[in-house]
Parts: structure tokens; sequence; C-alpha cells
């Protein structure tokens, strides 16, 4: 019996390593192993041995089973992972063409620079402080020392509303509003984005609306020198590291002293160019100490506070920071020039 | 304002610096020097020539042929087209090889047969604007007025061997409007001294019969009037007419040059009348009366009101003082008699004739900031001298004056302290002495507390800080130090207004919208389909145009301006946001401020998705709006009951709208624009949504807690129900809601069916629901016991039932 059991064990093996698919070896399985196969038969006639031979003849016809069943096993595998391997390669793609589009939309230059510029000066611990965007003649002038018949007040640039109701010709009656809800206590320390409005002609540089972001620092103590510092941080944050900065004296009716602050250019690294009109220098802002007439119009006594006050046009930082030439793409809303803008 | 160099070197010693040096160091110090231009930029060769003969061309009879010694061997032979050539007449030739300013170069030619060998130029040809030239000379060649050296270089005696400064002057600095005060700014910069002239009149002790009377003294506290009988009007010399032009005006005659020129070298304007042609020998400065009327140099008739002053002879205006002379009593070539007036006008009536009548002048502009009261009378001198010298005449007895003026300067003090503590510098007693003594600033010292005495030609200082200013300029901006506040820090940020907004702005831009800003000055037309509620509306007074002239009431009919002009500008796909503000008004007038609103408007058209080679491509409609309103007050955590409520508004479609409502409060609304008026925007199928933001971000808000998450299983269950078409979701979802008591966690949509295998007027609506206790793990028979309920429920409040 024992020669029996070599005998299928080799035959089934034969017929294992002859199998070319899952089938034949299905079919071998079956054939051999299955409950009405050969081995099954041979151990059916294990009554008629000895109690000497039975374990023998046991233990061989297990052997004979294993030793099949892993061969069988072994070239299912292998099958398997052949069949794996065909069914993926029929599944390729070309990897080469665009994928699913995620849509994004994006914040207005104007917004992306007002937003970078508010994050700067609240590093330096500044509030952000609105107001309206029809101001009466008092916020707009008066109470930043532009009285009635002042010569600095160009009736020209205002668009009046009534005689004393006006579009704001820029975001400094902030400056008063913000004064007065402090009641004379330092110290203010804001900064006021908005819209402004001037009768002007509609250019590549003249837009009769535009965004400013105004500033004001009140505390005792304020000095001119504190001025530079805070604008030599915040330039080298906004602009860079590498500019410089520098002041030039002016004039402006709600500041005294009052300074014109100047950037070194970009383009050409101070060197003179095109863009600084061959000067290295690019003029970015105005600003001085706050004129006493102001501070006490604000509710702050002169003699006990001072303080600086700045005002930006964000039109002009975002056409020196990105090169855009015409300030009219601002407010057509072209997309094609919108979404340049995404990525800020 | 434009300074000759070469003019400003009569009053200070700037031999040893360039005009660009100048030009760098006002700039740094406060007055801006706006452009630096040489006047022989681009001009070589250019000599005086003397034309010997001058004879019309054969073949043209617009051309000349001269021949013209330029001081070679030969005379060179020019064809001219000029009118005004004529034989014996100095003039500047370009030779050949020159260049001109145009960059044109001069060749050897041949005009219609004759050759040219040069070129005789006009004041324009050199590089002159047009209305800065002679009258005389602007529709021709130059003619030298006087004798000159055949041959010699013409650059200087046109001088065009000069340097212009433009100066971009700020209102404050109305003292650098004269040459004087420039050379008193450039000698502060350059502590050097400045040479004043020192008039020399002698008047012939004569009565002149001629009376001053000043009714508005207040207006004019000092009048001046000069009579200079037996003048001769002329040309006047180069040197005159060269500076004139060089500062931008246009020489006349040599009397009215005078004027000019003392206006630009003192800032004192004067005017000088024909006597004879005054009307009368009696000065009279008074108000207008209503309505008088007045023809001004320009020929222009001028109607006068009371607040205007005149000059006038006793019974009519002869002038509008301080802006502009009268016609009748002009100074002409037969001139013999003047009055010069030099004169104190105030600035306010200046300023109000000037606006009222648009007319601004190089007087008025001077006179509006106001005029050193130390220097009118020495102008008159000035001039009156200078009127002699060039144009002969004995000048009478001295100023006939009314004189009320206040000279005083002002007196400002302040303490060393002071300025050290506004600049952050340290300065010493003597740096600050030696300030004001370069800004010729005359003042006293006491224990550090400096006394000004505020010299009158600057009117624009007299306070404390603007003194500091003076000290700040002159010590350099530069060298103030660079310090941070040494004030206690303060704790910076946004208010949750401005953080909401900014949180919105992300969501809007992760949703795909980008952003727009439009303008905030439309017209009530292009609103008109929207918003028939706010028929107020705040107008500008005088708007540059009909298109600006009313503030926007509503952000949407501008965002479809904008789908508009992307759409033909082939982009159809394009979706777009604004926040921003409008402004409605309960006033027909407005008289108080408006109410100001902040507003987040959309508007959207075309595919919301697209994924093409695939095939995907999503449309905008009513729910991806809807998503994006849903996404806006969950960005905001706003609670209440926020409802959908179908509705017809202006605009929009009537079966695709909805009023967004919370807690019965209407806060905006979302909807398909109606077809009609996208059409007027030439627009297919268009989206918009409008919220009021400000009333938005006011309602409640809950603050984030965290929630346990649930430790037992939930079991969910779909059904799918019958209904009459007109039930709408939400009604069939807030019945699940209140039927499924605390254990239902969720109820969704998850689909919409209408067509076949139902009742005509049937739709069917399915939901799925989610069942949960998280105390327990639900059994079966507790779920059935609450969904059959909510079946119950559905049944009898909305006639719903199970689709089999
Ligand atoms: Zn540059």
């Amino acid at each position: 019996m024992l020669d029996r059991l070599q005998e299928l064990h080799d035959e089934a093996m034969k017929k294992v390593a002859d199998a070319s698919n899952l089938q034949d070896l299905k079919d071998v399985r079956i054939a051999y192993l299955g409950k009405k196969g050969p081995i099954t038969e041979v151990m059916k006639g294990m009554g008629k041995l000895s109690a000497e031979e039975r374990p023998k003849v046991g233990q061989k016809a297990n052997e004979v089973r294993e030793s099949v069943t892993s061969y069988i096993e072994e070239k299912e595998q292998t099958f398997e992972e052949a069949a794996l391997r065909e069914k993926l390669k029929k599944e390729s793609i070309d990897v080469t063409l665009p994928g699913r589009p995620i849509t994004k939309g994006g914040r207005h230059p104007l917004t992306s620079v007002v937003e970078t510029i508010e994050d700067v000066f609240i590093g330096m611990g500044f509030n952000v402080a609105e107001g309206p965007e029809v101001e009466t003649d008092y916020y707009n002038f008066e109470s930043l020392n532009l009285p009635k018949h002042h010569p600095a007040r160009d009736m020209q640039d205002t668009f009046f509303v009534t005689t004393d109701l006006l579009l704001r010709t820029q975001t400094s009656p902030v400056q008063t509003r913000t004064m007065e809800k402090h009641k004379g206590q330092g110290p203010v320390k804001i900064i006021c984005p908005g819209k402004v409005y001037r009768r002007d002609e509609d250019d590549a540089t003249h837009s009769h609306q535009f965004m400013q972001i105004e500033g004001l620092v009140v505390d005792e103590g304020i000095r001119m020198s504190d001025l530079k510092g805070i604008f030599a941080t915040f330039v080298k944050k906004y602009f860079g590291e590498e500019r410089e900065i520098r002041l030039r004296p002016s004039f402006f009716p709600f500041t005294e002293p009052s300074a014109e602050l100047d950037i070194s250019c970009a383009m050409c690294n101070g060197k003179g160019c095109r863009t600084c009109k061959q000067s290295g220098w690019i003029e970015v802002l105005g600003a001085g100490m706050v004129h006493p007439n102001v501070l006490r119009m604000g509710g702050f006594d002169p003699e006990k506070y001072s303080g600086f006050a700045f005002g930006m046009g964000v039109e002009r930082f975002a056409m020196l920071k990105y090169g855009i030439d015409d300030i009219r793409h601002f407010y057509t809303n072209d997309t094609r020039f919108l979404s340049q803008f995404t990525r800020v | 304002m434009l300074i000759s160099y070469k003019w400003l070197k009569e009053y200070i010693d700037i031999d040893d610096l360039a005009a660009e040096q100048i030009a760098e160091k006002l700039t740094r110090s406060g007055v801006e020097v706006d452009a630096v231009t040489a006047l022989n930029e681009g001009i070589t060769k250019l000599v005086v020539g003397k034309v010997l003969t001058c004879v019309k061309h054969p073949e043209a009879d617009k051309l000349n042929i001269c021949q013209v010694d330029v001081g070679d061997e030969e005379p060179v032979q020019i064809v001219c087209g000029a009118k005004n050539v004529g034989e014996g007449q100095f003039v500047p030739v370009a030779k050949v090889g020159a260049r001109l300013p145009s960059g044109m170069k001069i060749k050897r030619a041949k005009l219609r047969g004759e050759k040219s060998e040069g070129m005789i130029c006009s004041l324009q040809e050199l590089g002159l604007e047009g209305k800065t030239v002679p009258k005389k000379y602007s529709e021709g060649i130059f003619v030298f007025p006087q004798e000159m050296t055949v041959g010699e270089d013409a650059l200087a005696p046109l001088g065009l061997d000069d340097t212009v400064l433009e100066l971009d002057l700020t209102p404050n600095r109305a003292d650098c409007l004269s040459m004087l005060g420039v050379a008193y700014e450039v000698a502060a910069i350059l502590d050097r001294d400045v040479k004043v002239p020192e008039p020399a009149v002698v008047p012939k002790d004569e009565n002149a019969g001629v009376s001053v009377k000043v009714e508005a003294s207040g207006d004019n506290p000092y009048y001046g009037a000069t009579i200079i009988k037996g003048v001769k009007i002329a040309e006047s010399p180069l040197w005159l007419q060269t500076y004139l032009m060089a500062s931008g005006v246009r020489p006349i005659n040599n009397v009215v040059d005078v004027t000019n020129y003392v206006l630009l070298e003192y800032g004192q304007p004067l005017h000088a009348f024909d006597l004879d042609r005054f009307g009368s020998n009696e000065v009279l400065v008074r108000r207008a009366t209503e309505g008088e009327t007045i023809v001004t140099l320009d020929e222009s008739e001028r109607t006068l009101s009371g607040e205007h002053l005149v000059i006038t002879n006793g019974e009519v205006p002869v002038a509008l003082a301080g802006v502009m002379g009268g016609a009748t009593s002009e100074v002409e070539e037969d001139t013999v008699n003047l009055l010069l007036e030099a004169a104190y006008f105030s600035p306010a009536p200046v300023r109000k004739a000037s606006r009222d009548l648009g007319l601004r002048s190089d007087s008025s502009i001077r006179f509006e900031k106001g005029v050193d009261p130390n220097r009118v009378a020495e102008a008159g001198a000035r001039a009156a001298s200078l009127i002699q010298q060039l144009a002969g005449g004995e000048i009478l007895a001295g100023p006939i004056e009314f004189d009320e003026l206040n000279r005083e300067p002002r007196q400002v003090s302040i303490s060393l302290g002071r300025i050290n503590q506004t600049l952050g510098t340290n300065l010493e007693v003597e740096q600050v002495e030696k300030i004001f003594g370069q800004l010729q600033f005359p003042f006293e010292n006491k224990n550090e507390m400096f006394t000004i005495s505020v010299p009158t030609r600057r009117q624009d200082i007299s306070i404390e800080a603007d003194i500091v200013e003076e000290v700040a300029r002159l010590y350099g901006y530069d060298n103030i130090p660079t310090t941070l506040p040494n004030t206690p820090t303060t704790p910076g940020g946004l208010t949750s207004s401005q953080w909401r907004k900014r949180k919105i702005r992300r969501f809007l831009e992760g949703a795909g919208l980008h952003e727009a800003v439009s303008y905030s000055l439309t017209t009530a037309e292009k609103e008109a389909f929207f918003r028939e509620e706010f028929a107020n509306r705040v107008k500008v007074a005088l708007p540059m145009s009909e298109e600006r002239s009313t503030l926007r009431t509503t952000l949407i009919p501008h965002l479809l301006d904008a789908l508009s002009y992307n759409k033909n500008r082939n982009s159809y796909s394009v979706q777009l946001y604004e926040m921003g503000s409008v402004f409605h008004t309960d006033e027909e007038q407005v008289t108080v401020q408006p109410d100001e609103k902040t507003y987040l408007s959309g508007a959207l058209m075309g595919l919301w998705h697209e994924h093409s080679w695939q095939g995907e491509k999503k449309p905008v409609d009513f729910y991806v709006v809807k998503g994006i309103v849903s996404g806006i007050l969950e960005e905001l955590d706003v609670t209440g009951d926020v409802r959908y409520v179908s509705t017809e508004a202006p605009g929009l479609h009537p079966g695709r709208t909805a009023s967004l409502e919370i807690d019965g409060k209407h806060v905006g609304f979302l909807g398909q624009l109606h077809p009609t008026v996208a059409k007027e925007w030439s627009l297919s199928a268009t989206y918009v949504f409008e919220l009021n933001l400000q009333e938005l971000m006011a309602l409640s808000t809950k603050n984030l807690r965290y929630q346990a998450i649930p430790k037992y299983p939930a079991m969910d269950r779909d059904i799918a129900l019958v209904v009459d078409q007109h039930v709408e979701a939400e009604e069939l979802s807030s019945i699940i809601s209140e039927y499924g008591g605390t254990l239902l966690t969720k109820v969704a949509v998850f689909d919409l069916y209408e067509g076949e295998n139902l009742a005509p007027g049937k739709k069917s609506l399915a939901f799925s629901l989610r069942y949960l206790d998280p105390e327990k793990t639900l059994t079966e028979e507790e779920v059935t016991l609450v969904h059959e309920k909510v079946l119950k429920g559905l049944e009898e409040k909305a006639g719903a039932v199970l689709r089999s």
C-alpha cells in the first residue's frame, strides 16, 4: 500500500507540475485529494491491515496529501499573481492627461495688499479702524486743520453731496473719529483702510475712486524718530529686508512737521532706472507729526500728547509690488487680471 | 514755479554748485524740484548771423533766398520760409552740421533748385514753448532786438546757456513763488548770504494830482500808486525777455515785462494802468456791486458780486483787484503815462473772485496765499526804477498811498527741550541757534527758551510745530535717529467682524469665486431693475458724468457689468463676489449721513465645474448658489431658524428665487436673474445672491463646544415619500424632525423623482434618517416605534405616503 501511495504521489506531483492554469490545478486537487479520489480509496482498504502497519500507512497518506496540497497552493499563488499582473496591466492609464481642476477663486489684489499691511501693523500693536465713506465736512476737512477757506482745500477735488456732506477724499477722518472715542486718553494705535473718492478723470494713473490706508499713533512722548522706526520696520516687512527708507520734508495740513517717505527702488536697487525716474528712490507715502490743532479737535491735549500719522495709496502699493501699469485694471474685474492674484 | 539758474545767481553766490546739486539739496530739505532742464539740451552750432540780402525764391512764393553772414569768410545762402525774415536782421542761425532739440540735423540741401546751407531758427525750433514766445516771433524766426556780433555763439544772448529748475511747491511755501524767496531758501541750506536789490527811486517832487481812496480796508490794507509820465513803450532788452521766457512768461513790452519781472523777483504782483485811459484821477478801491461787470485783459466780460474787490476810477471798475486788470486801461503801444499799482490784497477776496470766475493768474495765486507785507512798497519802487531805466519817463511824487497794513513779524516761542522731545534728537543750543541764523530768523534765547521773530516773508510759520519743522529740515531728516516708541506696548488685532469678513473671503475663495471691486458711483437706471424700494438716493451735487452721479444701493448690477465685460472677452464661466458698502437713505433730499451698510453679493454664470476630457460639465444652478449662501451662514456660525422662502423679487426669476430669513427676519435673497433682465446685460442663465452682511453678523452666534463622539452605533432608515408637487422638501424634513424627537440625529434628502410610475401632480422625495441614543445601543423595536410615528406624522400633516 505504501508503494501505491508513493506512486499516487508521484503521479499527482507530475500533474501539478504540468498544470498550466488554475483550472488544471483544481482538476488535480479534485482527482487526487477529493473524497472520491484514489488516496481516499487506498485509505478505505486500511481496515484490512495489521495494527502495526496501519499507522505507517496513515502517516504516509497524510504526507502525500500535505506534499501535494502544498505544491498545488504554491502553484496556485504563482498563477494568481500572474493573473493579477495581467489584469492590472490592462487597467493602465495615460498619466500625462491633465488632472481634475480644483476650482479656486481669489481675493482682489487690493484686498490682498490691505490684509498684508494690516497684518504687519497688527504685529506692531495696531488695531484696525473703519469709518463711513459719506463723511461730513467737519471730519473730512475741518477736524484735520482744513477750515472752510484753507488754500490747501481744493474744492475741485471733492465730490460734495450737500454743502456739509461729501464722499471722503481721504481715510483721515477716521483719525478724528477714533480719537474722539478715546476721550483724550492714549494710547491710540490704529490703521484705517478704506475707499476714498476724488474728482479725477479716470486714466492710467488716476481714478475717481481708490483705496487708502491711514495710520495714527497718539501717546505721551511719541517722537518723530519713532515714525522713522515704525516705517523702517514696516517697509522691510512689506517690501523686503534690503529696502532702505528716507524721509523728505513735505506739507500736509494735518501734520507738522510733515514728510514724504521714499523707499529705495527695488527695480534697480537704488542705482536709478525708469521706474524711479533715475533717482533710485520711490515715493510711497506721506506722514508727519500730528498737528496740535488736530490733536485738540480729537480731544487730546497737545501739551501732554503727541503722535504721528501717515497715509498710503493701496493701488500704488499694488502697482509697485506687482508691476501693474494701469490703475483702471483694479476696477474692471477682468478675470484674466484677477486670476493672476489667486496665489497671493 | 520755474527758476532760471542764471537769474538765481544774481541773488546768491552759487557758482561752485551745479543746478542739479542745488535741486537735490532743495528737494531733500522740503522744496521739491520736479525737473532740471538745460535749455541748450540738444543744440549745437548755433550762431548769430546777419541777413545781408533777402529775395523771393523764383520758383516758390513762400520761400526767401537769403545771403547770411555767419562770421565765416563767405556769407552762406539759406532758403528761409519765414514771413518775417528781412534784410539787415540779426538772427540765430543753425549752421550746417548743427543739431536742434527736436533731434533734427542741419544738412546742405537744395530747395526747389536753390542750395541752402543752414537754417534761420524760430524760438520754438530752439526748444521754447509757443506760449512763452513773444507774439511778434511766434509765427516766424526770432530777430535780435539789438545789434549783435556776427558769428558769436547765439546760446548765451538767447539765454539758452541757462538751466531751469521746476519747483513742485507745497501750498504752504508761497514764499518760494519768488526768486528772492528761493534765494533765501538756498541761502539757508548752504548758510550763505542773499543779495537783495536796493531800488533807488528819485521822484521829481511834483504833484501828480491823483488821489487814492480805499473803502474796503480789510480787503486792501495797503495801496500805493506811483505816477510815471512820458514813457516810451518798446520791446524789452534781451536779458529781460530771456529771463521771462525761462520763467515761462511771454514778453509783451518793456512796462508789462517789468511788472512781471518784479512779480517773479519779489513775489509781489503789480499792475500798470495807462493813466490817460484810466478815466479819472481818482483811484477808489471797493467791493463790487451785485451784477457789476468788467471786461478783463483776456477780453472776456465778467459779472461780479458783492464779495469781489475791484479797483475803480471812482465810477466804474478798471481792474479786478489782485486777479486781473481791465481791458480799457491796459498799457498799449501808444501809452505814455502810467499809474503803477503796488498793493496788498487780502487772500480771501482774491480767492473768492478767482474761484467764482474761474480765473487763476500769476497774481491771484500769490495774493491768495498772502504776500509779504514788508515787500509791497519795495517791489513798487523796484518796478518804477526799472521802468524808468528801460522806458524812460519821469517818476512824479513818490507813491500816493493808503496804508493800514500790519507789518509786524510774528513772535513764536519754543524751548530746546520741546524741539528735542518732538524730534527724538539731542540738539545743543548752538546747533539750533545756527539753524535760526541760516534761516535769517531773528531770535532771543533765555535759558534755552527761544523767541523767534518770524520774517514776514514766511507767512506759513506761526506755531511751535512750524519752528520744529524748520529746525528738522535744516538739520536734515536723515540725521533724525530711528527709534521705536518707548511707550508701553499694546495688543493689536482685528475686531470680531473684521475677522469674520476675512473668514468669508477665504470661504468664497475656496468655493471658486473671485473677488470684484466696483465703483460706488453709478446711475439710478442701472439699479432700477432690482431696487424699486430705494427711490431715495444719495446723489453727488456736481457729478463729473451722469454715469457716476449717485451712490449704489445694491451691488448686483455692478457685478453683472463685470460678468458682461468678461463674457465680451470670451470668458463664459465667471463667478464673482463683492463685499462693500451700499448707501440707503430715507430722505428725498439728503441732509444727514446716509445709512451705510456692508453687503455681500455674488453673480455666477456658465459652468461651475468643468473637466472637459472626462466630459464633466456642471453648470451653475440655484442649488450651487444656495450651497454658497449656506456655507457663508456656517462660516458665520449663525444660529437661529434659517429659512429659504420661495418668493418673487424685482429682476429675478419668479419661480427660482428665495428670500433668506433668519428668525423671521429678511436678510437677503438668492435666485436666477430674470431672463429679460439677463438680456439687458447680454447674459444667459445667471444666478445671484445678495446678503446684508452687517445684519447677518449682528445675529447671535454659537461658541464652539466639543461634543462627545457617540459610543453606540446609529441606525439608518431610508424612506421614499410620494407627495403633491407643491409640497416643499423643507416642510417634510421639519415634520420628520418634529416627530423623530431626540433619537433622530440627522435627516437628509437623497433623491427627488418626478415622472413615470407616479400619479399626475405627484413627486417622490427620499430621505435618509439616522437614529441614535448616546446612552445605549438602540434596539430594532425602539427605532421602529419612533419611525412609525414619523411616518404617521408625515401622512397626517403633508399627505405623504410611502412609495411602494
Ligand atoms: Zn529704480
